[in-house]
């Protein structure tokens, strides 16, 4: 089962609270990862990478182990802690005003 | 109930204000959506139920809302506007060339033919259609791919398609407005469409009678005349007679030609409402004072309509989609600010009162009338 913490925007556009558990089939990467949030939560689509491109969008942020993940290439497989589910994925809202 | 529903989009939720059909007593709900922008929500005319709404985020991209119970619920529908084949190019502030890139749904005009049809113009400009309630969306291309689209350039908020006008008993006719290419119309569904634009004057571009090239702010019509249009632009109140094949100017005594919205009274076809702001790089009221301005004769003569409004110290902006009428017996005028207040007139603009004073930077208003 791997965790996965949302930023707050997105919890409620997905309506969960807290952490989000997910099964992912296969090797755990930040894509398989992010299409079983997808397939599990459609209304996350788009929010975190675009729909065409599946780019991280670029105020989107993806941490895990106290390392950020964001520049890993998106088939990389994420850390065992993640993958046996001791430590969630985190999806972060960057840091910025307004 | 007879009554109004008046839909606010703000930079920081949205907001729905309710009244009886004497528009005194109000009451709010929301925010909705907190801390997400905004750009607009609309009613259907088919069905008022259901109501559109554009959720946008820098973080986050674009999310579209919709009710089917007049406001009270939202649920999230389709959000993939992928445009069609490869984007191409428009040019940038400085004339050099940058991608098609989509940003955020500016405007959300529910059909007035069909209740499951509702377009959404978006930025960068393009033009977007779903037929089954906002699920799917499907670009009508034919606009951005018009011959002049390598020479559309971004107006100071970014190169929008905010005007979606459907004639009112032909659903394949469209007027659509981009700041800053243009105007333009269809009149075979979206497929082709052609610049209207002859008789504008825009300064600072080098050939005034270019297709393409003018900051329309906003365009309005009445439904009983539909071949008359009204036009804010960056520099004029304009009117067409002819839909849009021909403009000529009516900005006639008002204090600023500049202003963003345009709204024609309910019905008097000839009645027309604009906010003077104070142009260029200003984007206030002049003096501040803030007035909204009526012509009864279509243009050109303007009374200032201040019972009610600031005369001192104000300086706010009405943004371009900030502004709407409602169609009950005597027609009420809604506005809203960048100040955060939505200031409603029950008597078509000859005294005003705030509805709320202190919600976020308005974005959007839209009125529903119910009945």
């Amino acid at each position: 089962m791997i965790r996965v913490v949302l930023p707050a925007h997105l919890r409620t556009i997905a309506r969960v609270d807290g952490e989000v558990e997910l099964d992912v089939d296969g090797d755990v990467t930040q894509r398989s990862v992010l299409d079983a949030l997808e397939a599990t939560y459609p209304a996350l689509r788009g929010t975190i990478r675009d729909q065409g491109t599946y780019r991280r969008r670029s105020f989107v942020r993806f941490f895990a182990c106290e390392e950020d993940l964001s520049h890993e290439e998106p088939d990389a497989p994420l850390p065992e802690a993640v993958v046996r589910g001791a430590e969630p994925f985190l999806v972060i809202g960057a840091m910025a005003g307004g | 109930m007879t009554g109004v529903r008046v839909l606010v989009g703000t930079r920081k939720g949205a907001f729905v204000l309710t009244s009886d059909a004497k528009r005194k007593k109000w009451e709010v709900a929301g925010p909705h959506f907190a801390g997400w922008e905004v750009y607009h929500l609309k009613g259907s005319p088919m069905n008022p139920d259901r109501i559109y709404a554009s959720q946008t985020s820098g973080w986050f991209g674009q999310v579209v809302q919709r009710s089917d119970d007049g406001g009270a619920t939202w649920d999230t529908v389709g959000n993939d506007f992928t445009y069609d084949g490869v984007p191409g190019e428009h040019q940038w502030y400085d004339g050099s060339l940058r991608p098609w890139a989509f940003t955020r749904v500016w405007h959300l005009e529910p059909s007035l033919h069909d209740a499951e049809t509702v377009y959404a113009g978006v930025e960068d400009a393009a033009l977007f259609k779903s037929t089954d309630g906002g699920a799917q969306w499907t670009e009508l291309s034919g606009l951005r791919q018009h011959d002049t689209g390598p020479q559309w350039q971004p107006g100071a908020g970014g190169m929008c398609l905010h005007t979606v006008l459907e004639h009112p008993t032909d659903a394949d006719k469209l007027y659509v407005a981009i700041s800053a290419a243009g105007a333009f119309r269809t009149s075979d569904g979206g497929t082709t469409w052609q610049p209207i634009n002859k008789g504008l004057r825009s300064g600072e571009i080098p050939d005034q009678d270019s297709e393409v090239g003018h900051c329309v702010h906003r365009i309005d019509m009445h439904p009983s005349n539909p071949d008359v249009l009204y036009m804010q632009t960056h520099w004029d109140v304009m009117r067409s007679k002819d839909g849009g094949d021909t403009w000529h100017e009516v900005s006639g005594n008002l204090p600023s030609d500049f202003g963003f919205p345009i709204s024609v009274h309910s019905h008097e076809p000839e009645t027309v409402f604009v906010v003077p702001i104070k142009s260029d790089s200003e984007h206030f009221p002049p003096e501040g004072k803030l007035r909204v301005y009526r012509s009864r004769s279509g243009g050109d003569d303007w009374e200032a309509l201040t019972n009610g409004l600031p005369q001192k110290d104000c300086y706010v902006n009405v943004l371009r989609d900030a502004m709407a009428v409602d169609t009950l017996d005597e027609c009420g005028v809604y506005f809203g600010t960048t100040g955060g207040q939505v200031y409603a007139s029950p008597d078509s603009g000859d005294s005003w009162a705030p509805i709320v004073r202190d919600l976020p930077a308005v974005l959007s208003v839209e009125v529903q009338t119910l009945r």
